[in-house]
């Protein structure tokens, strides 16, 4: 078990945003979360990642954890080259940074080069890479991508997604994959749990959470979907102007 | 026609700012005669061919005095902008990040200066010194830091909450770090805009306390104090009090110019298009 979160409540102003989280992830499992905007799933994160202090509660971790932001763009220092930002955590590392950097932007397919870049200068998909390269240098055991693919358009978005699952297996790294979209999850997901007003309404495999949800608001999340695929899929949807 | 002979970057402002400063900088080098040296037989002779704007009561050449004033005044006012900018913004940004009681109490601090009138704070201030150059500038130092406090608090509390400042927390980065690596470099273009904007204040306001007798002491030659010497001769010898006041306005006017331009080559959110 690399992360293990006991009882954690958190309160803003008075108003619960978490109550009783409870959930584990195994070395290497990932586990997707999803829910409504404003379920506090990127207050959990925050909490994971120790970037907020919660209420009450035990949240237990395993070796080094590191996070995905959903604006790629503003998760690197727009003043620093993506070099120097994918460096940044590698403090410890005594040797030749830069071939280390070299190192890192291959793995997550991009050209060496790109160390020099700027963000603004690279594209949102590419800016992503990066992101994903500065949290891998420490070598996580766990990785939290906090709406990594919401930014990105759906061609981007599956190749962030494969490159994830592709550097978590090699790595054995568990991921915490928080979305609001269902359907990212069969691509990526070993369980899933359904957030709902601070709470976990379910839990399951993904593959049972799809062919049978048993909360309300996980049949919710999915019929929302299929309601949007249905409408696509009718002639009306594309003439009307 | 005419566009592209103006190049669309800094240069053509910064040339005149430049040489401003390199006068300042080089003025005793550049002065036709010695600017404290007194000749009482020509004194108050108008802009002739020998003294090019002609020369004061005690017969002193007010070229060259305009020329060592510009050391007096523009560097002063640069000395004194970097005091207070730097001071200031690190005092804000340390506000912004840490917040909590530090924050509340440089705040209300800086609050209580906002509430007087710049200018009356300064006289106030330098007159309970007891005037001199040093004393107006500390004067104008102990009120003008808030602003820049003020800039770039705003400035840390917006990018404090950018992911990339979390990013920073989860490499470990500590405090000091952050502060030094993520916000300050981010707040510097901002910051150095209302800098260069504020030269020609600056200048104004030393000129100005020199003028009520506050700031530079005579025989310094420095150009407030020099137009407070030509007030009463204002209808007679125009000369002495309009050469050091045209000093002061085109050097003011080259300034702002400079720190307009600054504003749209730094400000990246309105030089995207």
């Amino acid at each position: 078990m690399v992360l293990e979160v006991r009882h954690v409540k958190k309160s803003f102003n008075g108003r619960a945003v978490l109550d009783d989280i409870n959930f584990s992830v195994d070395s290497g499992e990932c586990v997707g979360i999803v829910g409504r905007s404003g379920c506090g799933k990127s207050t959990l994160a925050k909490i994971i990642a120790r970037l907020i202090n919660y209420d009450s509660g035990e949240i237990f971790i395993d070796g080094e954890l590191q996070m995905i932001f959903q604006t790629p763009e503003d998760s690197f220092n727009p003043r620093k080259t993506l070099g120097w930002s994918i460096a940044e955590p590698l403090r410890s590392v005594k040797s030749d940074k830069l071939s280390v950097v070299s190192d890192l932007l291959e793995k997550v397919g991009l050209p060496a080069d790109y160390a020099k870049k700027y963000p603004h200068e690279v594209s949102g998909g590419e800016c992503q890479r990066a992101a994903i390269a500065r949290a891998i240098s420490v070598n996580p055991k766990i990785l939290i991508c906090d709406e990594a693919t919401s930014a990105l358009d759906v061609t981007i978005q599956a190749q962030i997604i494969n490159l994830l699952k592709k550097l978590c297996r090699e790595k054995n790294i568990a991921c915490l994959f928080i979305t609001h979209d269902l359907n990212l999850l069969p691509k990526i997901a070993d369980r899933v749990i359904v957030l709902h007003g601070g709470k976990i309404v379910e839990e399951n495999s993904t593959a049972e959470i799809f062919k049978a949800p048993k909360s309300p608001f996980t049949q919710e999340l999915l019929s929302a979907d299929l309601f949007f695929q249905n409408l696509q899929s009718l002639p009306i949807f594309f003439n009307a102007r | 026609m005419l566009k592209p002979l103006i190049p669309d970057h800094l240069s053509l402002i910064t040339v005149p700012a430049l040489a401003l400063i390199l006068v300042a900088i080089f003025a005793q080098y550049l002065t036709p005669f010695d600017p404290y040296a007194q000749d009482l037989t020509r004194a108050l002779t108008p802009p002739d061919s020998v003294n090019l704007l002609g020369t004061d009561r005690y017969g002193r050449d007010i070229l060259s005095r305009v020329i060592i004033g510009s050391q007096t005044t523009i560097l002063s006012a640069l000395a004194l902008l970097a005091v207070i900018s730097i001071v200031g913004s690190l005092i804000g940004a340390v506000c912004g990040f840490k917040g909590g009681r530090v924050d509340t109490i440089l705040m209300r601090t800086s609050d209580v200066f906002l509430a007087f009138p710049q200018m009356v704070f300064a006289i106030a201030a330098a007159g309970a010194l007891g005037g001199g150059l040093f004393n107006a500038a500390l004067a104008l130092a102990l009120i003008g830091w808030t602003k820049y406090a003020r800039i770039s608090r705003s400035l840390t509390l917006t990018i404090r909450k950018m992911p990339y400042i979390d990013a920073a927390k989860l490499a470990g980065t500590g405090s000091a770090g952050i502060l030094i690596n993520h916000v300050l470099p981010n707040i510097a273009g901002p910051i150095l805009v209302t800098a260069a904007l504020d030269i020609g204040t600056i200048i104004m306001e030393l000129a100005g306390l020199s003028f009520l007798g506050l700031g530079a002491m005579p025989p310094t030659a420095e150009w407030g104090a020099m137009m407070n010497n030509g007030r009463s001769m204002l209808q007679t010898a125009p000369w002495v009090i309009l050469s050091p006041g045209f000093a002061i306005f085109l050097t003011v006017a080259i300034f702002n110019l400079l720190g307009d331009k600054l504003r749209d080559v730094i400000d990246v959110r309105g030089n995207r298009n």
